[in-house]
């Protein structure tokens, strides 16, 4: 390797979040990132930026004041109102021009994977997909823990050269701050040259997805696997699921033998959940699995194999048959509850 | 139509091991094949030749053996491919290799579209496409789930969104990257394999680049630095509970009171 020149590292300063949006309403990836830059930013003593692009969000901005932003850059333009690449490339490029913050954390949903990669190109520098943990050292480099191959093994990267430092970061990994009643701090409001705001896409129609209770959003999940052994017996765990306000979910083989739908498969294929409660039941824990649900509060897996490998990342592991224990589970639960 | 699909050789499982003493992963004897995404955008490339004619180029970057994926390709009915092999471009992060890629295609002419997969399954970032499209200077649009419509100068396409699902019409030239399931991707055939086998895979070189600065390939253009990988954790701090059925139910119920989860 030949010597590489680093930047001046004291001219970036500050932490920025990308608020992701659809049509102003903001998606709750963008507080859980607040917290986290909130969190960084103190130990270095920099500032935390948010950066809004969009048309009419400006009104909404003022609402990341609660969550740890301490001030929010928002490019508000009728010609933003529907993501292009090319108008919020331009709009992003701005900031990072004019304001030089050492690193930017970008959801990791569809915007987010289009637009952070692009910035990155851009500036020629390095974006870490995906990371699950994020520090900061006094020199104001991250450290950035992101899974690989599959959730297989963990890499711990830096980008030691380059600034600004870019991070994705899925749903549901970092947690936010509770709203402060407060405000504090300000939105700036920043504007680029419409020669900028031209697209080679149009967008032409935007349709909501079938409306679906998303795993993603649910407090308290009970997940099958292949320890089920007929679909007559998801009336039981339905049973347990309707007593705990639970919504139900499941591993790959079960979507695929079509005892449940695709939009309720848990892990790398699937969806990435959080939920306060996870309750596995007949799950084995494979990495693929294990990588869409680890990061739940608390884990209660119930299988009759001691070796399962769901009991490696289980806070509480129930080593019994399913059919004998889920019965008694339902029964006690209705005395909890009726007491 | 000038397709260009870009592909790469990823290793036959993901169930990889790090050497506990070097923090190393060990590749040394695992098989190779194609990223199983990239095999979508193909089909998609396939599909629209099909319908418009013209022709699908394959491009990989990888070391010689990496062959074996454009040859993988022909055998599925790509037209043309070429490797991108250098020790220069040995231990390249995304920023290189995406800029390495478009060097190359900037060399092999021009294209109408650029097909990715949406990710791979070992470095599994997503982000080579995009950054590919940033330094071809031209629109990309990610997670495509459907091609609505082929139009003389434009695609039609739905693009999926967290909520939502987004209809975009995209000018040529540009890039996609394509989610699974977008099409049944065909198997290689035997036929094609005989028809294939004597053609010749281009191999581009750094000295095939127009940009001959070292420093932005490789180990050397990389910004990112892998300074260790290691296992995922496992929990410590689990407690089991085994016995009869009645006395399961009965602790499990207690824990979930407790902590305040009923
Ligand atoms: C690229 C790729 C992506 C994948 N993506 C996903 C994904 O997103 N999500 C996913 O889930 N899988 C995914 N898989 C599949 C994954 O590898 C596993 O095959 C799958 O998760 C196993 O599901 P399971 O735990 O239900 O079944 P099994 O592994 O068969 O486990 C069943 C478990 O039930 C236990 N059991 C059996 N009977 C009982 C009983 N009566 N009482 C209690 N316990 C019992 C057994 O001991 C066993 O541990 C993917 C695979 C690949 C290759
Ligand atoms: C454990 C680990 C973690 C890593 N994390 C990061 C990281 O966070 N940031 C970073 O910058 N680098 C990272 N790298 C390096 C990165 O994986 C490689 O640079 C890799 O060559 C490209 O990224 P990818 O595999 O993620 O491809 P993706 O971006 O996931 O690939 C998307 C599509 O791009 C095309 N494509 C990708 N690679 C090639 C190729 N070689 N030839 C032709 N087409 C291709 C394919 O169509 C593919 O479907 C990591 C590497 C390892 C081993």
């Amino acid at each position: 390797e030949e010597e590489r020149a680093t930047v001046d590292k004291s001219q970036w300063k500050g932490i920025c979040v990308y608020v992701d949006h659809v049509d102003g309403e903001i998606h709750p990836v963008t507080m859980e990132l607040l917290g986290k830059a909130r969190e960084l930013a103190d130990q270095v003593n920099f500032p935390v930026h948010a950066l809004f692009i969009g048309s009419q969000v400006t009104d909404s901005a003022a609402e990341l004041l609660h969550y740890g932003a301490d001030k929010v850059y928002c490019y508000d333009d009728p010609a933003l109102k529907d993501f292009r690449i090319e108008p919020y490339a331009a709009a992003f490029e701005d900031y990072i021009r004019k304001v030089q913050p050492s690193s930017i954390l970008v959801g990791a949903t569809t915007v987010g994977r289009s637009l952070a990669p692009r910035m990155a190109a851009r500036f020629r520098t390095g974006l870490t997909a995906d990371c699950t943990v994020l520090e900061i050292k006094e020199n104001t480099d991250l450290v950035q823990i992101r899974p690989a191959f599959g959730g297989n093994i963990m890499a711990q990267i830096k980008t030691p050269h380059t600034r600004p430092q870019l991070a994705t970061v899925r749903y549901k990994v970092m947690n936010a701050l509770p709203r402060k009643a407060e405000a504090s701090g300000e939105v700036i409001v920043c504007t680029v040259p419409q020669e900028k705001m031209v697209s080679r896409i149009k967008v032409l129609e935007v349709r909501p997805k079938e409306k679906e209770t998303s795993i993603s959003d649910a407090e308290t999940i009970i997940a099958v696997g292949r320890g089920v052994k007929g679909e007559k017996d998801m009336a039981m765990v339905e049973e347990l699921a309707d007593l705990l306000g639970a919504q139900i979910a499941g591993t790959r083989p079960l979507v695929e033998s079509g005892w449940l739908d695709t939009r309720r498969q848990i892990g790398l294929s699937g969806r990435t959940v959080k939920p306060k409660l996870i309750i596995t039941l007949g799950i084995s824990g494979s990495v693929q699995f294990a990588a869409g649900m680890k990061s739940s509060d608390y884990i209660f897996a119930v299988n009759c194999d001691e070796k399962a490998s769901i009991f490696d990342i289980a806070h509480y592991g129930i080593v019994g048959d399913l059919y004998e224990v889920l019965p008694e589970l339902i029964r006690r639960i209705k005395m909890e509850k009726e007491a | 139509m000038n397709i260009l699909v870009c592909i790469k050789q990823v290793p036959g499982s993901n169930k990889v091991d790090v050497d506990a003493k070097t923090g190393v992963l060990k590749r040394d004897g695992v098989e190779s094949k194609m990223n199983p995404y990239d095999l979508f955008a193909l089909e998609t490339a396939f599909r629209i030749r099909e319908n418009r004619g013209g022709k699908v180029t394959v491009l990989t970057m990888g070391p010689p053996q990496a062959e074996a994926v454009i040859r993988e390709a022909f055998m599925m009915g790509a037209d043309d491919g070429a490797l991108i092999s250098d020790r220069k471009f040995g231990g390249a992060d995304v920023l290189a290799t995406s800029y390495t890629i478009s060097q190359a295609i900037r060399k092999l002419g021009s294209f109408d579209l650029i097909l990715c997969g949406k990710q791979t399954t070992d470095g599994d970032t997503a982000q080579v496409g995009p950054e590919v499209a940033e330094y071809l200077d031209i629109p990309h649009v990610a997670n495509v789930l459907r091609i609505v419509e082929l139009k003389e100068d434009a695609l039609i396409l739905d693009m999926d969104m967290p909520h939502t699902v987004e209809m975009v019409e995209v000018l040529y030239p540009c890039l996609l990257t394509v989610e699974k399931d977008i099409f049944m991707p065909r198997l290689p055939s035997y036929r094609r394999k005989l028809e294939t086998s004597a053609w010749p895979v281009k191999t581009l070189t750094f000295a095939d680049f127009e940009d001959q600065d070292v420093m932005k390939y490789g180990l050397n253009g990389s910004p990112t630095q892998v300074e260790r990988i290691f296992p995922p954790a496992v929990n410590a701090q689990r407690e089991m509970l085994r016995g009869e059925a009645e006395e399961l139910a009965a602790e499990v119920s207690t824990k979930l009171v407790h902590l305040k989860l009923i």
